[in-house]
């Protein structure tokens, strides 16, 4: 009998209460080595037919008849709307309507606004929209709308907006929420006066855009009542829910479809307003809506990892125990922030500390929405938290490494609970066996200099209910998964399969797992918070389970001839029983037929933490003549718990790094602080990391299944490797040159800047 | 945008010379997407800076969005259809299971792209070092960063290439006349 179960769930440093429903029992986790299937380094199921183009994405949604959908967007940062005339639009070729604020539904959004509205508070928010027959012409109707607009003092930069005598964005003041975001244990300052050593520092993170290679889209059609939406999406059902409720709609008349997504990284989590346009348009035109975002809109409104500036104090004793840390920071949350990732995140729960204060405050800019980006908060926090760590090691002549190990917590610092497992120390232990293979540090040649730095991470990896599937066994022995997930290129939809193959006993190559499509799958979470392996892959086990445990009934019940099988089964050889040829005799018995398992996944452990711990070794060359860093070699140790595929799980790790790298060294949006305009929305302007950047990544998985965080032992890996690389590329900065480099992106102008403040202060 | 003129076109197209009416401004990557269904190659940007939209003209690789389709009038245009889109019979091209093999991809939309940039080098130079590898990839940006993994994947194809796997060659076709 279904039974109802209350809990707690963490997603990216945040709790929420769930009431989660579960049926009969959940399985204990695989014993290590006992699989075959999971746990082997499979290729990806849909690799490729995601190379050779064959895979459709949103954006490659082409339907008979479909019409297209533009937006005009604010030229200014704040402005009003005094008049608008659609008139020449209208009668341009090829347009069959235009919406503005004044014909739009009034559809509430954010915190205050609407779909359109007159009050625009970013350039870049929407004025309008056009459809017509084609993209080229809907984008020649939108240069014909004529906006008068009301110009209003703007302001981008956080710290500036919550000054006093800011230009505000509402009556309600800039601070996002109304309120910091406080926590404090134990006395700070007590802690500062027990130090032999104080440091004092501040940390600045630039704005960092998501750019996704797949910039965000939709595609709306209307069969009756019903809704079919195509949408670039990491939520396919949260999206369900939110475009049901902008327009309306009952989740059933809902469907929506994301097959193969082109990459997200946290920017395609929630309800977009091109989503509605384009059912608003489709509606009203009985046309199939297309309504894609070209890169410079996706690079203005669709959201970034928030700009931050973090003041810090610590203290340590002279053998190196924390007594004190503090973080106060600020963050730009956009136009409509109502508050702010968890930069403090780290602070609080990366090392054992008495005395620990965060202050969290996110300013209201006049920038496009913030949005969560990989590992949202932790990765600005801990470039503050570790560069200060490797600052106070550097001072008191301790080895980094012994340093993080003398303060490593036994129990979650913040929580005062155990952790399902701590392996912090494993890590560090991991990734300094591999150090030591690493040649000898050559620290000068020429005008090159080279350092090593390390810095570590913590992420909260367990993912948990609800997460819902369902495994149907069809009449020739295969299995097809449905599950209400997103393959967001991680490897969801292979691992799901080799879940599945594994725990029902059959071979991968008959598993096809179906995702992405709200219309048949049984409801799922987000692909965010590295959650979806710790979610899913329980559910999708215990969905396959029970069509198994249902075949091995049938089996019994039918297998009629003599000598083949026994009365009882055995538990322990039951999975022996399901052979090809006994399918082979079921099909015979039964015809054309379903068998049709279930699985919800359970919660997790009481009064435990599922945390997931990292550390990174880098070593640079620093070119002191052009202030050039390059990373040179790498070494990232995870533990994910088990590795349910070890390709797979590489890839994430080589991914993160990556963008990790680039956030360090190259990446952030640039405003101008007088049209407080976004001067880089291109990929030609704001620099992601190319081929030519990567260095060798050598990737160490623990790969200890964590049999109490959830059945399969797996937990999350998709955000950590992009945690610890800003602070351990400017740590191995600071080892290579003696030089603290304390605001991201480290450009070859920092790093002469910094090179000439160490001169100066020398002589 | 809509004009009066158009170009009558007849472009070969993976091998099949195809006739096509487009107006003046259209784009290739427009043309292959949008008239004639060839979504396997991606758009990206559409301003020449990501790569996700590479094809081959005359066998060289070329950013679709920043050709005009008029430019490639009686010139050939190679797309990855051509390395196994549906119908080819099952069999995987050595550049694509490289690719699968070595895990190079992770969302796979640059993947295309990438897998065009790679084809056109290992055509000129069946045995690229990896210089050339990196020099002919960082025009074509993977936000996943599965960069580690192309690099092996090229490596690969070009041994397996050079083995005797041998690359699948657009096979002439009927013609496709299509508006646009």
């Amino acid at each position: 009998m279904p039974r109802v179960i209350r809990t707690k769930v963490e997603v990216e440093g945040c709790w929420s209460e769930k009431v989660v429903i579960v049926d009969g029992d959940d399985l204990r986790s695989w014993p290590a080595g006992s699989t075959s299937i999971v746990g082997a380094a499979v290729p990806r199921v849909d690799g490729a037919d995601r190379a050779a183009g064959r895979a459709t994405y949103t954006q490659d949604v082409q339907l008979s008849g479909m019409w297209h959908a533009r937006v005009l967007r604010s030229p200014h940062a704040h402005a009003r709307i005094r008049k608008i005339n659609t008139r020449a639009a209208l009668e341009s070729p090829g347009v069959h309507g235009v919406l503005t604020h004044r014909n739009a539904p009034k559809i509430p959004w954010y915190l205050d606004s609407f779909l359109f509205d007159p009050h625009l508070r970013y350039a870049g928010e929407e004025v309008a929209a056009v459809l017509a027959e084609s993209e080229a012409e809907a984008e020649a109707a939108l240069r014909l709308i004529d906006v008068t607009y009301d110009v209003l003092p703007a302001v981008t930069d956080p710290e500036a907006a919550l000054a006093k005598g800011a230009p505000k964005l509402r009556a309600s003041g800039n601070l996002a929420g109304g309120a910091s975001g406080c926590y404090a244990r134990g006395s700070v300052e007590a802690g500062l006066d027990a130090a032999d050593l104080r440091i004092e520092s501040s940390f600045r993170t630039a704005g960092a855009l998501h750019n996704a290679l797949e910039t965000h889209g939709s595609v709306a059609r209307w069969d009756g009542d019903d809704l079919i939406l195509w949408d670039s999406t990491q939520y396919i059902f949260g999206i369900r829910q939110g475009v049901a409720e902008k327009l309306g709609l009952a989740l059933n008349r809902v469907r929506v479809l994301c097959p193969y997504m082109g990459g997200g990284f946290g920017a395609k989590n929630s309800v977009r307003k091109y989503m509605v346009i384009a059912a608003l348009f489709a509606r009203e035109s009985g046309r199939p809506v297309r309504a894609v975002l070209d890169r410079v809109e996706e690079n203005l409104s669709t959201g970034h990892r928030h700009e931050t500036v973090t003041h810090v104090r610590l203290g340590v004793t002279k053998d190196g125990h924390l007594t004190a840390l503090e973080a106060i920071t600020s963050a730009g949350g956009g136009a409509h922030a109502g508050g702010m990732m968890p930069v403090g995140g780290p602070f609080r729960e990366l090392y054992a500390c008495p005395n620990v204060t965060t202050e969290e405050r996110a300013a209201q800019v006049n920038l496009g929405p913030q949005a969560a980006f990989r590992a949202p908060g932790y990765v600005e926090g801990t470039f503050a938290l570790e560069s200060s760590i490797d600052i106070a090691a550097r001072e008191l002549k301790l080895d980094p490494l012994e340093f993080r190990r003398r303060n490593i917590s036994r129990l979650d610092p913040a929580m005062k609970v155990p952790y399902t497992r701590s392996s912090l120390g494993k890590v560090l232990d991991a990734g300094a066996t591999a150090l030591a293979r690493w040649p000898r540090l050559i620290r000068r040649a020429g005008d090159i200099a080279r350092g090593r730095g390390l810095a570590a991470a913590i992420w909260g990896v367990g993912g948990g209910p609800p997460a819902q599937a369902t495994v149907m066994m069809q009449a020739d022995g295969t299995l097809t998964v449905l599950a209400g997930t997103q393959d967001l290129g991680t490897g969801t939809k292979t691992v799901l399969a080799q879940v599945a193959a594994e725990e029902f006993g059959i071979p991968l190559a008959n598993v096809r797992v179906t995702l992405g499509d709200t219309g048949v799958t049984p409801h799922g979470p987000a692909s965010w918070g590295s959650i979806t392996v710790p979610s899913m892959a329980p559910a999708v086990r215990l969905a396959a389970a029970d069509a198994r445990e249902q075949v091995e009934a049938l089996l019994q019940s039918t297998q009629t001839r003599p000598g083949r099988g026994s009365r009882k089964p055995a538990r322990a050889t039951r999975r022996h029983r399901i052979t090809l040829a006994a399918l082979a005799d079921l099909r015979k018995t039964l015809g054309d037929f379903t068998i049709v398992g279930r699985g919800s996944r359970w919660p997790n452990p009481e009064g435990k933490r599922v945390v997931g711990f990292a550390a990174q070794w880098v070593e640079v060359a620093v070119d002191r003549v052009t202030g050039e860093i390059r990373v040179t070699r790498a070494i990232s140790v995870h533990d994910c718990g088990r590795v349910l595929n070890d390709r797979l799980a590489t890839s994430q790790v080589e991914g993160g790094f990556i963008q990790g790298l680039g956030f360090a060294l190259m990446e952030g949006r640039r405003v101008d602080p007088i049209t407080h305009r976004v001067l880089n929305p291109s990929l030609l302007d704001y620099k992601v990391p190319t081929i030519r950047d990567v260095p060798p990544i050598e990737v160490i998985f623990l790969n200890e299944p964590d049999a109490a965080a959830n059945n399969t032992g797996a937990i999350g890996i998709g955000e950590p490797p992009v945690i610890p690389t800003a602070a351990a590329i400017g740590n191995a900065v600071a080892d290579a040159l003696d030089i603290r480099l304390t605001e991201t992106p480290f450009t070859p102008r920092r790093v002469l800047d910094a090179l000439a403040a160490a001169r100066k202060e020398q002589s | 945008m809509s004009s009066d003129r158009r170009a009558n076109l007849t472009i070969l197209i993976n091998g099949s010379p195809t006739s096509v009416s487009v107006a003046p401004d259209r784009t290739l990557l427009l043309l292959l997407r949008e008239d004639l269904g060839l979504v396997g190659t991606k758009y990206g940007c559409g301003r020449g800076e990501c790569g996700a939209c590479t094809v081959h003209l005359d066998g060289k690789a070329v950013y679709s969005c920043l050709m005009l389709a008029a430019e490639c009038n009686g010139r050939a245009v190679t797309t990855i259809e051509s390395l196994g889109g549906l119908g080819e019979g099952g069999s995987t091209h050595p550049l694509l299971s490289a690719i699968v093999e070595e895990d190079a991809l992770q969302c796979g939309y640059c993947t295309p792209g990438q897998a065009m940039s790679i084809l056109a080098l290992l055509e000129a130079r069946p045995n690229p070092t990896d210089e050339e590898i990196l020099e002919t990839l960082e025009g074509n940006l993977c936000r996943c960063g599965a960069y580690p993994g192309l690099v092996r994947a090229a490596r690969r194809a070009a041994m397996e290439l050079r083995a005797g796997g041998a690359p699948a060659a657009a096979m002439p076709g009927p013609s496709r006349s299509k508006k646009g």
